[in-house]
Parts: structure tokens; C-alpha cells; sequence
């Protein structure tokens, strides 16, 4: 017996860039709150309420951002990835789409993660840059986001563009676990991780702090990821009769 | 946590340059990317809206 109703909750019905626009449209401004209102939250704790550590000072406030930072360069990494194996794999226009849309704001978050970490490592270990396994793995994540933009950009054809992309993107993955790693790994200058699931060895306003910020860094992400995504579906489905007819009602925002 | 003034909040016990130039960092690249966000998407929209111009010209 066949069927003719479609299921009540499809996973690929929200892959159609059609029905994901809105959606997301929609979605936007509670990101952006959340982001705001955990921001304001994570520096009140980072800045008025969390003491001053014991050895390094007031320069360890550096680690509510450079922390979240860092986590969110791997996790947007791995999650670009995945959109971009999705996109191979079942040639879903959206999921092509969602990796292009993650790599800006990833590399920004890895940018940011080398740089809140150099000034950091300055006045503790006396030099903003050594060339240690964290660090150094922490570089390449940069250069496979920046060479995925790039690799993409040089790329006319968007298909092609979408599936070399993919396939760096995939290989590039091994890279995270390296980085989270790194540490366990090698001898390296950069201190181990603060945050395991066996608990933390951190003041817990310090832990807060952190988490509150990560947090905010991660609705900014989705915040941007979504805003970023809805402009690539504009670019590409420019000749769309569903993108004519919300311009024509004016609904486009 | 008790700072004992704006002075001594700024110069973060000597650090401030680096822990300032962190968070500047953070606020500068952020304030880039959305600035871009929303130049391409501007971009964007004045791109549908030719097409839509073309296609009813050509209709």
C-alpha cells in the first residue's frame, strides 16, 4: 500500500534552502539575544566577581575569551565537516552551503583563539609564540579554514567548488583531535585542560565565568553561521521563483 | 571581587595591555565580521532585485 501524505517530521524537508530561509530568519534574533544577554553575564562574572589568581594575576582573565575561542575554532571545524560530508554524501544543496557559511566565522574564532593565547603566553611563559605542538596544530586549523575559503573562492564552478571544499574539510578533521590532544601528547609549554568530565581544577566563579562566555560565543556563532547561510541562499537561488515571489511581497527580511 | 577604582580596574595588576588587547581583539574582529555579514547581504538583496526586474521586463 503506497501512501500519498508525507511524513509529519523529515529530516531532509528543512535541507530545502526554500523552507530553511525563514526558518532561520526567524531563529536569528533569539541567537543574538542570548547572545547578548550571556555576554553580559559571562563579563560581570569574569571581570567583578571572579578573584584574582593566585600565581599569574589579573592577566588569567584573559582565558574567558581565548578558552571559548578555542573551543569553538574545533567545534565549528568539525561541524563544517560534517555539513560538507552531508553535502557530498547526499548532494543536499543546503548542507554545501552550511560548510561555506561556518568556515568565516570559524577561522575568526581560531584568529582570535592565536591571538587572546599570544598575549597570554607573553607575560606567563615570556614569549607570545613558540613553536609547540598546541600552538603550532592550533595554526594549521587556521590555514585548512583559510584554505577552504580560498579553495572554494578559486573554484567557479559552485558544484566542483562545494566537493573539493568538502574533501579538504573532511581531511582537515584529523587536525582536531591533534589539538585537543596535543597537550597529553607532547611536552608542550601549554598547560593541560582545565575542564574534563572527571571535574575541573578551577575556582568554581572562574569555571562559571568561562562557561557563561563559551556559551555566548557559541549563540554568536550560530547567530552569524545562520545570517551567513541565508545570504549564500539568496546568492545562489537568486533565479528562484520562491526567492522572486518573497521579494515581491516584500518578505525577504 | 573588589577593584578600588577605575585605575586600578584598567591596569589589570600591571597586565593591562595584554588582557585590553585581547578583549579589543575580540570586539574588533566581531564588529568586522558583522559588518561583512551585513555588506554581502545588502548585496545580496540588490542582486534578487535585478533579477526580479529582469524577469518581469523579459515576461
Amino acid at each position: 500500500m503506497t501512501t500519498t501524505t508525507a511524513p509529519r517530521f523529515n529530516l531532509f524537508w528543512f535541507s530545502s534552502p526554500q523552507t530553511f530561509f525563514p526558518l532561520a530568519g526567524r531563529l536569528i534574533p533569539w541567537f543574538i539575544g542570548l547572545a547578548v544577554i550571556l555576554t553580559l553575564i559571562g563579563l560581570y562574572i569574569s571581570f567583578a566577581v571572579a578573584p584574582t589568581d593566585a600565581t599569574q594575576g589579573e592577566s588569567y582573565r584573559i582565558i574567558f575569551i581565548h578558552v571559548p575561542a578555542a573551543w569553538m575554532s574545533m567545534f565549528l571545524y568539525v561541524v563544517m565537516a560534517f555539513w560538507a560530508a552531508m553535502g557530498l554524501a547526499f548532494n543536499t544543496r543546503l548542507s554545501s552551503m552550511m560548510a561555506t557559511a561556518i568556515a568565516p566565522t570559524g577561522a575568526l574564532m581560531t584568529f582570535l583563539a592565536l591571538w587572546t593565547g599570544a598575549l597570554w603566553g607573553r607575560p606567563t611563559w615570556g614569549a607570545y609564540w613558540v613553536w609547540d605542538a598546541r600552538l603550532t596544530s592550533e595554526l594549521i586549523l587556521l590555514f585548512l579554514y583559510l584554505g577552504f575559503i580560498a579553495l572554494q573562492a578559486a573554484i567557479d564552478d559552485r558544484r566542483r567548488a562545494d566537493k573539493a571544499g568538502a574533501v579538504l574539510a573532511i581531511i582537515g578533521v584529523i587536525n582536531v583531535p591533534i589539538i585537543y590532544f596535543s597537550v597529553k601528547w607532547w611536552n608542550t609549554l601549554h598547560q593541560g585542560a582545565s575542564v574534563s568530565v572527571k571535574g575541573s581544577s578551577m575556582a568554581t566563579t572562574m569555571l562559571w565565568g568561562m562557561l557563561i562566555m563559551a556559551l555566548a560565543f557559541w549563540m554568536y556563532s550560530i547567530a552569524a553561521v545562520l545570517y551567513r547561510v541565508r545570504t549564500l541562499i539568496l546568492e545562489r537561488e537568486k533565479r528562484a521563483d520562491w526567492v522572486r515571489e518573497l521579494a515581491a511581497q516584500g518578505r525577504l527580511k | 571581587m573588589t577593584w578600588g577604582g577605575w585605575d586600578a580596574f584598567w591596569s589589570m595588576g600591571g597586565y593591562g595591555l595584554y588582557v585590553w588587547g585581547s578583549y579589543a581583539m575580540v570586539v574588533a574582529v566581531v564588529a568586522i565580521e558583522i559588518w561583512q555579514l551585513k555588506s554581502r547581504r545588502r548585496a545580496a538583496d540588490n542582486e534578487v532585485k535585478r533579477e526580479s526586474a529582469r524577469a518581469r521586463s523579459t515576461a
